[in-house]
């Protein structure tokens, strides 16, 4: 009987813990394949544009064709004036300030600082034409640049410093007769390039992710789904889901990576259940900047020097530069590993004119709001910039010099080099005081990073976070996390009743070896 | 003069050295999960530690059963008698040579030092760490398509709390490692739980104690089945009456 039982009993154990063991879902491989099949389509072009009459002429400026764009598409014109791409702001309600209007006009970044009084400059990826000082021309349909996205001959180019036109060079015939849905060429084109070089802002969105390898991003690499930027950034009447926080503040409209791979997507329940606290990014673009270097930080104090009465600049081996006269002195990184942040997908931005209060710590241009109690809020990797920028100390705030200009003598830095003339006409421009003293601080930006996601046998082990020493999450401090936190009282506790008993055995037991050896020698 | 007693049963032993071998286990992998050194690697620590709680809670479903069922768990029950004895004899008389102040019988295995110290396993230290261990694994649990939690403020209690139940239990490991030492001879603890069978200190009265009890057990049966009887007697007799009505 006794036997019987204990033959059930292992019996039992060893069901059960196979029952567990063999548990874990196993993923629906189809699933995978109509996904792939589903994003990685062919769109079939339901018109060729080379064989509208329309098209087929000469075009003495760009309006011209934006003219002929609208004159069939005659509602376009209308969705993109309401889109961001085309105000460069956004109405948004940021907490403590109400509703407001919050973009590239009013805000402040620290690479170059902010468009006012630089838009020429600015406008090369400006979605329009003939933007000038004060952006007049935004109320004119046809000062749309239809080409800039939809190019599909990959031979438009804007010129520098022009406004927005497109350089000289570009025939404007072949362009309009090959218009198309937009490649992550046409996206790269602004969006890799922000900030006056390749990958000087993001660090995840740069030259190579035109043609990226797996290695690189797994859902845009050309030997893999080959995805384009709008199969994640979902777009419907020329409004594109997803944000950047360097300017948005609220938390809606975002692209996910649950639009396609749900929240529940790994066949381990306890990877699911980290997708409470932490985004899938954290994990999976373990390091950024894979290719090419990325800006970290920027020393704005140094710009200014000049070598025998010319501007100059050093190079690092890479070929990145180190020191602009015009700009200062930069730091680069390759293959970073992302800083951690909450964020409940809400931030605020410094605005011009804020006034600085504490200038102790570095100042956060643009917040990201989260904690772990926050049930909205999750772990996101970000680069941080770190900049030093132009301060006025008297009133307390961040000064927008003027940097671009065609001519001497007009107080742009990068023509005359003078910062107290830049700092006077920049702050002038935008209807601020100006002390006419002018110091540096120290300010910090963060770019969430989502692009470059590795494959997921590259993507962050659990030890990486879950570590006493190096955590990743080292910076996270108000949450308790297992394999990186403990109890001071309980380590105290537990170490101790541990050393006693030990203590007190080994003396137990060798007085008995002792008192037993006295006895045997009698 | 002493006899061979058979003293712990089959289910007993295999009970005691799985519940040994689980929370050996448990330890190992728990305190790399704690972070205190790497062997296993993070994740497998985490996924087999799950495992052998989860067979350790089975285990202990079974010994309860057990418990109750053969009536063992009187075993446990704490008493005052001989405590302060056998306190006095691991501080003292065991240097001495002092006989042990209490003698194990089938009907008694345990001390009464034991006795408290295995109840309190058995009540506080096992119940804490099963269910503060169950939190820390469920606190978050898949739901249809989408994580849920408890609504816990933190981990942090659950995690001090089962972190310091650990290393309770490491401390009375060592202890009890040490302690199986002071029997008879250095292993002939041991080698009880190994074989069931234990050299036993010659009880003189021992046949006759177990001669009562099953006289007492006995007789409780007998004057139960006499009451049966009777009251089966009493009711015939008056379906009888009725029917004679």
């Amino acid at each position: 009987m006794r036997k019987i039982i204990l033959i059930v009993a292992v019996l039992f154990i060893i069901i059960v813990s196979l029952v567990f063991i063999l548990r874990e879902r196993t993923l629906d491989p189809d699933n995978l394949k109509t996904l792939a099949d589903k994003y990685q389509r062919k769109e079939k072009s339901a018109a060729d544009h080379s064989k509208f009459p329309e098209l087929n002429r000469k075009f003495n400026s760009p309006q011209e064709v934006t003219e002929t764009c609208i004159s069939c598409h005659n509602e376009r014109h209308k969705e993109i004036m309401q889109s961001n791409h085309w105000n460069w702001e956004r109405e948004e309600y940021v907490e403590g300030r109400g509703i407001i209007h919050i973009g590239k006009k009013n805000a402040i970044n620290n690479f170059c600082i902010g468009t006012e009084g630089n838009e020429k400059s600015c406008a090369k990826c400006h979605i329009g034409f003939g933007a000038t000082d004060k952006m007049q021309g935004y109320s004119d349909s046809t000062n749309i640049d239809c080409m800039v996205c939809h190019d599909n001959s990959e031979t438009y180019v804007k010129g520098s410093e022009m406004g927005g036109y497109p350089d000289p060079s570009v025939n404007l015939t072949l362009v309009a007769q090959k218009v198309g849905s937009p490649k992550r060429t046409n996206c790269g084109v602004c969006h890799f390039f922000g900030g006056g070089g390749n990958n000087v802002k993001h660090g995840d969105l740069e030259m190579s992710m035109f043609e990226p390898t797996k290695e690189v991003d797994v859902h845009m690499a050309i030997d893999g789904a080959n995805l384009q930027c709008q199969a994640c950034h979902e777009t419907k009447n020329h409004m594109m889901k997803g944000r950047v926080y360097s300017l948005s503040s609220m938390n809606r409209n975002r692209s996910e990576c649950e639009q396609c791979h749900t929240s529940t997507p790994h066949e381990k329940n306890i990877l699911n259940e980290h997708t409470l606290k932490v985004a899938c990014q954290t994990c999976h673009i373990p390091v950024y900047a894979k290719v090419n270097s990325t800006k970290t930080e920027w020393d704005w104090s140094t710009a200014g020097k000049l070598k025998d009465g010319e501007p100059y600049e050093e190079d690092d081996s890479l070929g990145n530069h180190t020191y602009l006269s015009i700009k200062g002195s930069f730091k680069w990184g390759r293959n970073l590993v992302p800083e951690y942040q909450w964020f409940n997908g809400n931030a605020s931005h410094y605005l011009l004119g804020d006034i600085v209060n504490d200038t102790s710590k570095p100042l956060v241009l643009n917040t990201l709001h989260g904690s772990y109690s926050d049930p909205e809020s999750k772990i996101i990797p970000v680069k941080v910039h770190r900049s030093i920028q132009p301060f006025d100390p008297v009133n307390k705030m961040l000064i927008q010099p003027k940097l671009v200009s065609d001519k001497s003598g007009q107080g742009a830095l990068w023509v005359d080099f003078d910062w107290q003339r830049a700092a006077e006409v920049g702050m002038k421009d935008v209807n601020l005081p100006y002390s006419g003293k002018l110091s540096f601080i120290r300010t910090e930006m963060n770019w969430p990073v989502n692009h470059m996601v590795s494959a997921k046998d590259k993507s962050v082990q659990c030890v990486e976070c879950h570590t006493k020493n190096n955590s990743r999450l080292a910076g996270l401090t108000d949450f308790y996390m297992p394999g990186r936190d403990a109890n001071s009282f309980v380590e105290f506790v537990g170490k101790a009743s541990i050393i006693l008993t030990l203590v007190g055995v080994s003396a137990h037991g060798l007085i008995r070896i002792l008192i037993s050896r006295k006895k045997g020698k009698k | 003069m002493s006899r061979v007693v058979y003293i712990y049963k089959a289910f007993e032993r295999f009970w005691h050295w799985m519940q040994a071998l689980l929370i050996f286990f448990l330890a190992a992998t728990g305190f790399e999960i704690h972070g205190t050194y790497k062997f296993f690697g993070y994740e497998n620590a985490v996924a087999y530690h799950n495992y052998a709680a989860y067979a350790l809670i089975i285990l202990i479903v079974f010994a309860i059963f057990w418990h109750f069922s053969t009536g063992e768990w009187k075993q446990y029950l704490p008493t005052k008698k001989n405590l302060m004895a056998q306190a006095n004899y691991y501080l003292f008389g065991i240097f001495k040579n002092a006989p042990h102040p209490t003698k194990k019988t089938v009907l008694s295995k345990l001390n009464p030092l034991q006795k408290l110290v295995y109840l309190g396993l058995k009540i506080l230290v096992i119940p804490v760490m099963v269910i503060s261990g169950l939190l820390y694994i469920y606190y978050r649990y898949p739901h249809q398509t989408n994580i849920e939690a408890l609504s816990i403020e933190s981990l942090a209690p659950v995690a001090v709390i089962h972190t310091l139940g650990a290393y309770f239990l490491v401390a009375f490991v060592i202890s009890h490692l040490y302690l199986i030492t002071t029997g008879e001879t250095i292993t002939s603890n041991l080698r009880a739980m190994i074989t069931g069978y234990e050299e036993i200190e010659d009880n003189e009265n021992l046949n006759e104690e177990i001669e009562k009890e099953k006289a007492i057990e006995e007789k409780k049966v007998e004057s139960e089945k006499k009451l049966e009887s009777e009251k089966k007697l009493e009711t015939e007799n008056n379906q009888k009456l009725i029917i004679t009505d």
